[in-house]
């Protein structure tokens, strides 16, 4: 029976989809067949971070209202074996969706897959409140800035009532803090909030710390999952998350401002 | 969580006693055809009357077994404009068709009763006075998350983890939370003036004490902000010391 991970935060434009695609490759590149959903009705990007857009036929809506077959709509990625997308719809929004819908395709996949990302939309509304309806595990993105901390504790709130566990009464959902653009000079600078001061104003664990990184827009351009750029400090941060998702324990880098040496400095090596 | 309990206990609705001062036409004689001259010749003097007018039948004072045709009857009253709430009758035949009719029926003039027994209470129910029923403190462990609510009716509140900016806290009795206040605390929010509310670290939106209120404006300039404090009231203000 597959694990079904949430990707969300309630604040827009923190990093979800970013997330979804560099978690949901990381844990296809360990050996788990993986598959990403996007809930995001009318507003699809997944399939442009995962480099698939030109090879969406049929998407979830066209699933839900039966016009398809899983099968049929899912598209494998190109790079990696293990690895399925299942695009939103473009031209739809999100009425489409159904409570009975989402349930019956995330029923069908959680029976072929290990892994179900969700990839939530933003806000708290219908459709990331189907996306983390049937959540077993939840990635809280957060951004180190006030309204995304407070949005995020909403979500969480949220995530503690109206899910499916919640409301049968079963064991809630484990919740994971994903702190996204992280940047360190800032934090010792005062202008951003630390890590410390997030986790203790949402006192949910730490997942990950990814960084502030040039590599991500370059990653979504290219329609490759920065997880697979592994030079880069966003990629590399993403691979200890995913690997602390799976149980093993990680030290967090990218937390401390790095230490820039004199020929550095000089050519500007700003990563 | 506890948007569905305050949901239940909020009353969808509420009965009252209530004396409605209504036109009652009493038909002294079983005669349908001089009833619609008359009523006819009643319209004419006073139109506005007879628009729409709530009416009550009175059929106690005719003759018994008088074999009166009541759709009929109820048709003309229609026609001329009054619209029949209820019969008053005592007669079985006519209480019979009323109710095929699906009509309401008084009991004839002279019996002082009312069809609907809870009016007889005293219209204006004094408040009830505080249940002397125990009721335990409810107590909270996890985080409350902002837009969360949560409502200790009929007693105490304890908090054992954080309150997130953005949640509320509301007890007919006294809060206590241990651990940072960060969202809003309602205590006494019954009127119970004796109410106090606690925290390790004043950090709240907005505290109030039966109705009395101070805002983060107010707070923050207290030199307890951020400080383990309890807060109650003297009389119209609200106090606030160190714990």
């Amino acid at each position: 029976m597959a694990k079904i991970l949430v990707v969300t935060s309630g604040k827009g434009g923190v990093g979800k989809t970013t997330s979804s695609a560099a978690i949901g490759t990381g844990l296809a590149l360990r050996g788990h067949k993986t598959v990403i959903v996007d809930f995001d009705v009318g507003l699809r990007n997944l399939d442009l971070i995962m480099g698939c857009e030109r090879r969406v036929v049929y998407d979830f809506v066209n699933v839900i209202q039966g016009d398809a077959t899983l099968t049929q709509a899912l598209i494998k990625d190109k790079r990696l074996e293990n690895l399925y997308v299942l695009a939103a719809s473009q031209t739809r929004d999100k009425d489409a969706l159904t409570l009975e819908g989402v349930g019956k395709v995330i029923d069908e996949l959680a029976q072929n897959f290990e892994y179900v990302i969700c990839d939530s939309p933003a806000g708290i509304e219908k459709g990331a409140h189907l996306a983390m309806y049937f959540a077993d595990e939840a990635i809280v993105v957060t951004n180190p800035e006030v309204s995304s901390v407070r949005d995020s504790d909403r979500m969480l709130g949220l995530l503690a009532s109206k899910s499916r566990r919640a409301e049968n009464g079963e064991e809630p959902i484990k919740e994971h803090l994903l702190l996204t653009r992280y940047n360190p000079e800032r934090v010792v600078k005062g202008e951003m909030l630390g890590v410390e001061d997030v986790e203790e104003i949402l006192s949910i664990r730490l997942l990950g710390v990814i960084p502030e990184s040039q590599a991500v827009l370059k990653a979504s351009n290219q329609g490759v999952p920065v997880i697979l750029d592994d030079q880069s400090d966003a990629g590399q941060a993403y691979s200890d998350a995913v690997d602390r998702l799976l149980g093993k324990e990680v030290n967090h880098r990218f937390l401390d401002v790095k230490k820039q040496g004199f020929l550095q400095r000089l050519f500007g090596g700003r990563e | 969580m506890s948007q569905a309990d305050l949901n239940d206990q909020i009353p969808v609705f509420q009965l009252k006693g209530s004396m409605l001062a209504i036109t009652v036409l009493e038909l002294a004689q079983n005669d349908l055809e001089r009833l619609d001259q008359q009523l006819a010749v009643k319209v004419e003097q006073a139109p506005d009357f007879f628009n729409n007018t709530p009416l009550v039948l009175a059929l106690d004072k005719l003759p018994a077994e008088c074999d009166l045709d009541l759709p009929a009857l109820i048709a003309l009253c229609r026609k001329h404009g009054l619209r029949t709430l209820a019969l008053r009758a005592g007669d079985p035949q006519i209480v019979e068709a009323a109710s095929r009719l699906d009509l309401p029926v008084l009991p004839p003039s002279g019996a002082r009763e009312r069809k609907l027994d809870i009016a007889s209470k005293a219209p204006a129910e004094p408040a009830k006075p505080a249940e002397p029923v125990y009721r335990p403190t409810r107590v909270v462990t996890t985080p409350i998350r902002g837009g969360q609510q949560v409502y200790a009716q009929g007693g105490d509140l304890i908090v054992l983890a954080a309150v997130s900016p953005g949640a509320e806290l509301l007890a007919d009795g006294n809060i206590h939370v241990y651990g940072p206040l960060r969202g809003r605390a309602l205590a006494g929010i019954k009127g119970d003036t004796n109410a106090r509310i606690f925290c390790q670290q004043l950090a709240a939106e907005m505290v109030s004490i039966a109705g009395h209120y101070k805002v983060a404006e107010d707070l923050r300039r207290d030199p307890l902000w951020t400080e383990a404090v309890q807060m109650k009231l003297s009389g119209d203000v609200l106090n606030i010391t160190r714990l």
